[in-house]
C-alpha cells in the first residue's frame, strides 16, 4: 500500500466508507496521514485534528453500553422496493450489494442497552449502507424503538448519520420525516428523556426531522449538519461558504445544538444526561 | 385567456390565436355580431375543446410537473381571494423577519346556503406563495421559505388553536430554501419543529397540494386529518431535477427521474398517502380559476364540517395515527 495515491481517490473512498483497508488512513479534513492501528486506538479521532471519522455500527454498541449489554430490536425488517426504482442501477441491486457490504440489512440498527447501568432503547445509523439514508425500514425502526420506550419506560437514544431521505423510496422516504415525528410527539407526553446524537453527516430528512427534536441534541466535533448540502448552497448563492460552515462548531455557535461531545466522552455524557433526566 | 404556453400547449395555442382574432374583427365592425363570423367562433372554440381534451388525455409525468409549475397556475394568494372573504394577512415570526415566501392569516369562508352570521366558516389559511413577475418572484423568493416562513407558520398555527379554528393549508413550494442564512438560522430545526406543532394541533387541519409539493419544505406544511392534491399538482421527495443530477448523475435523465419517482397525485392517491385527488378544470387549473376555487372551496367546507364535530384529542390522535401507518409498512 503505497502512501501516495492519487489525492481525490484516497479522499472519496475514505469519506465514503469510513475507514479503507491498508496500514494508513488519510484524515479527510486535515489531510494528516494516521496508522490505522492507532487510529482505532483512538476510537477513530484523528489524533491531529480530532475530526471523528464515522463509525460503523458495531464499534458505536461497543463505545457506548456496557460490555455484552446490548441486545438488538426488529432485527428482522427488511426493505423492499416499493416504487420498482432504477436509476443506473436498480434500488433492489444496490440494496443486495449494500447487505453483503455490511452484514445489515438496512441503514439503522436498534436495540436497548446499559449505559453506566442505565437501561435505554437506541437506534444507531451506519453511514456505509447507502449513505444511511431513511426509508421505510429506517423510519419503522425508529417508530418501534420509541413505540418500545413508551412501553418500556425507557429512555431513547438516536445516533444519526444520514444523507437525508432515501431518494428510492420516492414519496415514503419523506413520509418517514412525518413518522418519525409524530411518535416523538407521542413519546413526549411521557417524562421519558430522548437525546439525538448527531455524528458525521446529518443532513437532508434526518436533519429536519427527528435529529433536530431532541430534548438534548449533541453533536460530534467537526460532524457536517444541516438541511442542505454544501454544493446545493453554493450553488444557490453563487458564493463560496464561510470556514466551517454547517460543522459542529458553527452550530453551537448559531444555538442549533446543545453541546459538542468528544467520542472518548460520549457515555460518560450520555450517563450523566439520562441520570438526571431520570433522577436515578 | 391565457398567454404564456407550454410546448405541449402549442396546438391549444393556434386555435385560441385564431379565435381571439376572430372576435376582435367582429368587434371591430359592428355592435351587431356577423353570424357567419360568430358561427366560426362557436366551431373553432368547439375544436379548442377537442384539442384539449386529446392534449390532456395521456399526460405524460414530465408534463404534469410542468402543469404544476406553470407560470400562470393560480397560486394561494389567488385561491384566498377566490374562496375567502375577509381576509386579515398577518405577517412575522417575532424572531428574525417576515417570510414573504409564506403566507398566513385568517379569512371567512362563505357556506353555499344562507347569508347569516352562521353561514360563515372562520379559518386559518398558511401557505407557500410564488412570484409571477420576475420582480414577484425575488420578492416572493420563488416559494421557497426561509426557517422564519415555517417559525410564522408555527405562531399562527398555535394561535388559531387558542380559538379553535381550522387550519387550512396550501401547499406550493419547489422546496424549503437551500441558503447560508437558512442554514445559519436553523432550516432543519425550523421544518421539523413545523411538523412536530401540526403533529400537535388540537384542531382540524387540511392541507391541499395546489402546486409543487418539493419534499420536506412541503411536507412542514402537509401534517393535517386531510390531505388532497390538485389534479396537476405534485408532492415529492426530490425534484426530478435533483434525482437526476444525484442518481443518474445525468442532468439530462430528469424525464426518467419524473417516472421514476411516482409523484403525481394519481401515484401518491393509489399509494394512500393521501385522500383525495381534487379535478381541475379541462386544461389545468389556470385555465379556470373560478372553477377550481370552488371545487377546492367545497372540499374545504365538508372536510371542516367532517371534522368540526370530533374533540381535540381525538383530532391530534387521529392525525398522528393516520401518519405514523402512511407508509403501509406493517401491511
Amino acid at each position: 500500500m503505497s502512501l501516495f495515491r492519487p489525492r481525490s481517490n484516497f479522499k472519496k473512498e475514505q469519506v465514503k466508507s469510513g475507514i479503507p483497508e491498508g496500514l494508513w488512513v488519510k484524515c479527510p479534513i486535515c489531510g494528516e496521514i494516521v496508522y490505522k492501528k492507532e487510529l482505532e486506538r483512538n476510537l477513530d479521532v484523528c489524533p491531529k485534528c480530532n475530526y471523528h471519522f464515522r463509525l460503523n455500527f458495531k464499534k458505536r454498541i461497543d463505545i457506548t453500553f456496557d460490555e455484552d449489554s446490548f441486545s438488538p430490536l426488529f432485527e428482522d425488517l427488511k426493505p423492499d422496493d416499493i416504487l420498482e426504482f432504477k436509476d443506473t442501477k436498480k434500488y433492489k441491486d444496490r440494496i443486495k450489494e449494500d447487505q453483503e457490504k455490511t452484514g445489515l440489512l438496512d441503514a439503522a440498527v436498534s436495540g436497548t442497552g446499559m449505559i453506566e447501568k442505565i437501561k435505554a432503547a437506541a437506534v444507531i445509523f451506519d453511514f456505509s449502507f447507502m449513505g444511511g439514508s431513511m426509508g421505510r425500514v429506517v423510519g419503522e425502526k425508529i417508530t418501534r424503538t420509541f413505540k418500545y420506550g413508551i412501553e418500556h419506560k425507557l429512555p431513547v437514544i438516536i445516533f444519526s448519520s444520514s444523507g437525508g431521505a432515501r431518494m428510492q423510496e420516492g414519496i415514503f422516504s419523506l413520509m418517514q420525516m412525518s413518522k418519525t415525528i409524530a411518535i416523538i410527539a407521542e413519546y413526549n407526553r411521557t417524562d421519558l428523556p430522548y437525546i439525538s446524537v448527531l455524528t458525521d453527516p446529518t443532513t437532508g430528512g434526518v436533519s429536519a426531522s427527528f435529529a433536530s427534536i431532541g430534548d438534548v441534541i449533541i453533536a460530534e466535533p467537526k460532524a457536517l449538519i444541516g438541511f442542505a448540502g454544501p454544493r446545493v448552497i453554493e450553488k444557490t448563492i453563487h458564493q463560496n461558504l464561510p470556514e466551517g460552515f454547517q460543522r459542529s462548531e458553527y452550530l453551537l455557535d448559531h444555538g442549533m445544538i446543545d453541546m459538542i461531545v468528544e467520542r472518548k466522552d460520549m457515555k460518560n455524557m450520555l450517563k450523566n444526561i439520562l441520570s438526571i433526566f431520570l433522577n436515578v | 385567456m391565457t398567454s404564456i404556453y407550454l410546448d405541449f400547449e402549442k396546438p391549444i395555442a393556434e386555435l385560441e390565436k385564431k379565435i381571439e382574432e376572430l372576435k376582435t374583427f367582429n368587434l371591430a365592425f359592428n355592435q351587431n355580431n356577423i353570424a357567419s363570423i360568430d358561427d366560426e367562433i362557436n366551431s373553432l372554440e368547439i375544436k379548442k375543446e377537442k384539442v384539449i381534451r386529446e392534449v390532456f388525455k395521456n399526460l405524460t409525468n414530465w408534463q404534469i410537473i410542468q402543469l404544476s409549475r406553470h407560470p400562470l397556475r393560480p397560486y394561494t394568494l389567488d385561491y384566498i381571494e377566490l374562496i375567502t372573504e375577509n381576509f386579515i394577512e398577518l405577517h412575522g415570526d417575532r424572531l428574525f423577519m417576515d417570510d414573504r415566501s409564506v403566507i398566513g392569516g385568517f379569512a371567512f369562508i362563505k357556506k353555499n346556503n344562507g347569508n347569516k352570521r352562521s353561514g360563515f366558516q372562520s379559518v386559518l389559511i398558511v401557505g407557500h406563495q410564488k412570484g409571477r413577475t420576475t420582480k414577484e418572484k425575488i420578492y416572493r423568493n420563488f416559494g421557497m421559505p426561509n426557517p422564519e416562513g415555517y417559525r410564522k407558520a408555527q405562531r399562527l398555527f398555535k394561535l388559531a388553536e387558542k380559538y379553535s379554528i381550522p387550519v387550512i393549508t396550501f401547499i406550493d413550494t419547489p422546496g424549503a430554501y437551500p441558503g447560508l442564512g437558512a442554514e445559519e438560522r436553523g432550516q432543519s430545526e425550523a421544518i421539523a419543529s413545523t411538523i412536530y406543532t401540526l403533529s400537535n394541533l388540537k384542531i382540524p387541519v387540511i392541507s391541499i397540494v395546489i402546486g409543487e409539493g418539493g419534499s420536506g419544505g412541503a411536507l412542514a406544511f402537509g401534517v393535517a386529518n386531510r390531505v388532497f392534491m390538485l389534479e396537476y399538482s405534485i408532492y415529492s421527495v426530490i425534484s426530478p431535477e435533483g434525482c437526476a443530477s444525484i442518481l443518474y448523475k445525468d442532468a439530462s435523465k430528469t424525464e426518467n427521474a419524473a417516472n421514476t419517482l411516482k409523484l403525481t397525485a394519481k401515484d401518491l392517491f393509489n399509494y394512500g398517502i393521501i385522500d383525495g385527488i381534487i379535478p381541475e378544470p379541462l386544461g389545468g387549473a389556470h385555465r379556470d380559476k373560478v372553477k377550481i376555487s370552488q371545487e377546492i372551496k367545497s372540499i374545504i367546507l365538508d372536510a371542516v364540517s367532517e371534522l368540526k364535530n370530533l374533540d381535540h384529542e381525538t383530532l391530534r390522535a387521529e392525525r398522528i395515527k393516520k401518519f405514523l401507518v402512511l407508509d403501509k409498512f406493517n401491511d
